[in-house]
């Protein structure tokens, strides 16, 4: 496949792993953080973390939005569907996980809540259209990429005046979550910094990386060749003892990012003041809801629901994971309560999260048999 | 299928539906049923009209399948639910190694269902099982209201014949033996997603559905001494794989290298965030077989219309874990695993 297979070519791997193994100092660590649940997934899809020397490893982020979304906004989904009989437009990854009492959306559904699953935000505005007597939200869910797309749909909704669609608004920022894990002080070298969300971004709002904990951060494709080559780079950068934004996924990112999306968003989101994340707790400033201009649109106003707290598995080890200072193995409901088909935590939700990469890909004879 | 008499007033095959009293019993059904049912798959013992069919069966063990199909659309590119019905069948009872006989097909119709998207559907099944040398010998058609159904919903069940020394089963896989893949994995689901409207994507990938049997007796020709057969339908390649090692007992280890994917399933699956190899097949095969014969089987294969796509995508290993592991193609390694929750609803 054209443009695809370019990045996925073995032999540049061999060498680039060579490369890796013969720059890195054997007497020294290289942890690296992957922020995204797309860099957690090319890893272990491509078996990335086996080419890579014994002291190099990499570190899982909460990049993963299915993962960070806190379960409370799960029961609140079932809610606006059962007490106020709408018809949720959703993703298909946020049908499997389980809100606050256990229960998901593909339960809700078989008990008769309208739940339709989508692939894009006009299917859903397709759905309002051809059905005005009916309620119909989106669940809206993602980081900085996916927020333009919602946005368009408000806008056009705003246009065609479009009554009876909302959006049920779950759209979270990057900065501000990477600010809050290493203030925390999460053991890390380097960071390979995003890439989909950094072409919207662009590579200025990660200097804080650099210049408050003197940490190098490289944005990578993520493309499994855009992983090693954009590791080779950090290992070049500690070796060097230097901290700098560098950014390897030219191809689309550049040091301003997408103005006219931001632009866009600008005009129909503003910051929350507060957000839950899921594993990582309130972060200020960290989440985005809708203007006030939009706020007929905003299913939050209009359907207002009251959900019970939630409370995490007792053992789950999601938070530490999420801060990169645990691995999935060493929690101890890893494979045994909770797997893929039965997730118990954060990070087993959704295919991106690092505990369901790790299940589904990272295993071998030799690690499940030591444990 | 009971044996009324004929009714006056023909079958509005144009223009007509399907209404209630076609299930019912009565003068409408006897009417429905010869003019779509026994006019496409007419045969001496669907002739007889009896409640059941009566027939000797040649000697050695009888194998007996069945296989519900819902899929949606009822008619995709490559195929449709009527062919599907008879191919998905016939292919459960080959992979036991048995020489299939005849089939029985239930429908369960709603309400209002066109009578020409019936009658195409029933011809196609007529026609994939003259191909396939079996006939559908008894029947049953039920009609549900408007709503509680969706369109048609087709059950087959299928009994054969497994020949004399024969021995295929899903747990006799054992340590360094060869897994075989018959082509190109992933064709039938993404034919099938493609032609999902609210997909809105179009490619050039035909559903793989065909009937194996006529390939498995070439194989068996061949190597009498093949050890499994599966066919890698819902959960793709990588749920058949881990079937067998857990039935067997062992573990798999394959080469992504070595998997034939057609370039646009490739790329519609990159485009969805699909895995191939959790992507279902209707017209594949996977086989495992003693090392030191795979060259005959593949060489068997490879002269069948069928098995022309065939090769060795790995071994049979010990693990008391049960895994199967791939060598990808970027030079890593990981696990293949089932699929975990629903990927693709309604595919066959």
């Amino acid at each position: 496949m054209k443009y695809v297979d370019e990045f996925r070519d073995h032999d540049l791997a061999q060498r680039l792993a060579a490369t890796i193994a013969a720059e890195v100092d054997p007497g020294r660590d290289y942890r690296l953080m992957e922020f995204c649940g797309g860099h957690t997934h090319a890893i272990f899809r491509y078996g990335v973390q086996q080419l890579m020397p014994p002291r190099l490893r990499f570190v899982h982020g909460p990049g993963c939005p299915v993962c960070v979304l806190p379960m409370a906004r799960i029961d609140q989904a079932i809610a606006l569907t059962e007490r106020h009989g709408v018809t949720l437009c959703t993703y298909g990854d946020l049908m499997r996980v389980p809100g606050g009492d256990r229960r998901t959306l593909f339960q809700a559904r078989a008990e008769g809540a309208d739940v339709r699953m989508v692939y894009s935000t006009q299917d859903a505005l397709r759905i309002a259209r051809e059905q005005p007597g009916r309620e119909v939200v989106f669940f809206a869910i993602g980081f900085e990429t996916t927020t333009p797309p919602t946005a368009v749909a408000l806008e056009q909704a705003r246009t065609e005046g479009l009554a009876n669609f909302s959006v049920f608004c779950n759209h979270v920022l990057t900065p501000p979550a990477l600010a809050a894990i290493l203030a925390e002080g999460a053991r890390i070298d380097g960071i390979l910094g995003p890439s989909h969300v950094s072409t919207l971004i662009g590579t200025a709002p990660y200097a804080f990386v650099p210049e408050q904990h003197r940490l190098p951060l490289v944005i990578a494709g993520f493309e499994p060749l855009d992983v090693m080559q954009s590791t080779l780079m950090l290992v070049r950068q500690i070796n060097a003892g230097t901290a700098r934004v560098e950014n390897q996924y030219r191809r689309a990112v550049s040091e301003t990012g997408n103005r006219k999306a931001q632009a866009l968003m600008a005009r129909v989101f503003r910051v929350r003041e507060r957000f839950a994340w899921r594993g990582l707790g309130e972060i200020p400033e960290s989440a985005l809801e809708l203007a006030p201009e939009f706020a007929a649109f905003d299913a939050e106003r209009r359907f207002p629901v009251a959900c019970a707290p939630t409370r995490e598995a007792r053992g789950c080890e999601c938070p530490a994971i999420l801060r990169g200072e645990k691995r999935p193995t060493e929690c101890r409901l890893f494979g045994t309560g909770c797997t893929p088909a039965h997730p118990l935590g954060a990070c087993m939700v959704s295919s991106e999260g690092a505990c369901a990469a790790y299940w589904s890909y990272g295993r071998t004879r030799a690690q499940v048999a030591t444990g | 299928m009971t044996n009324q008499p004929t009714a006056h007033i023909p079958l509005d095959l144009r223009h007509g539906r399907v209404e209630l009293t076609h299930g019912a019993g009565g003068r409408a059904m006897s009417q429905l049923i010869d003019g779509i049912f026994r006019r496409h798959l007419d045969n001496p013992l669907l002739a007889q009209g009896n409640d059941q069919a009566c027939f000797t069966v040649p000697s050695g063990r009888l194998a007996m399948s069945t296989d519900g199909h819902v899929v949606s659309p009822l008619f995709f590119p490559g195929g449709d639910i009527g062919a599907l019905a008879v191919h998905g069948t016939i292919n459960d009872l080959a992979m036991g190694g048995a020489r299939p006989l005849h089939l029985s097909a239930g429908f369960i119709i709603e309400e209002g269902f066109a009578l020409a998207e019936l009658d195409r559907i029933v011809a196609s099944m007529a026609q994939a099982a003259e191909a396939a040398g079996v006939r559908v010998v008894t029947g049953d058609t039920k009609v549900v209201e408007r709503g509680k159904g969706d369109g048609v919903f087709i059950t087959t069940t299928g009994i054969g014949v497994v020949p004399e020394g024969i021995e295929l089963s899903g747990e006799r896989a054992r340590p360094g033996d060869a897994i075989v893949l018959s082509g190109g994995i992933g064709e039938h689901g993404v034919a099938i997603l493609a032609e999902r409207e609210h997909l809105g994507f179009a490619t050039t990938v035909h559903s793989d559905s065909a009937a194996l049997h006529g390939l498995v007796a070439t194989m068996l020709a061949a190597v009498p001494g093949l050890r499994c057969l599966r066919d890698p339908t819902r959960g793709g390649l990588a749920a058949c794989l881990n079937e067998l090692a857990h039935q067997s007992g062992v573990g798999m280890q394959i080469r992504e290298a070595a998997i034939p994917v057609h370039p646009e399933v490739a790329a519609a699956c990159e485009l969805l965030g699909l895995d191939p190899l959790h992507i279902a097949n209707e017209g594949k095969l996977v086989a495992i077989c003693p090392r030191d014969r795979v060259t005959d089987l593949l060489a068997a294969m490879h002269a069948h219309p069928l098995g022309t796509g065939a090769s060795q995508i790995g071994e049979v290993v010990e693990d008391a874990l049960l895994l199967v592991q791939m060598e990808t193609s970027f030079g890593g390694a990981r696990v293949v695993d089932w699929l975990s929750g629903e990927q693709l609803p309604r595919i066959c």
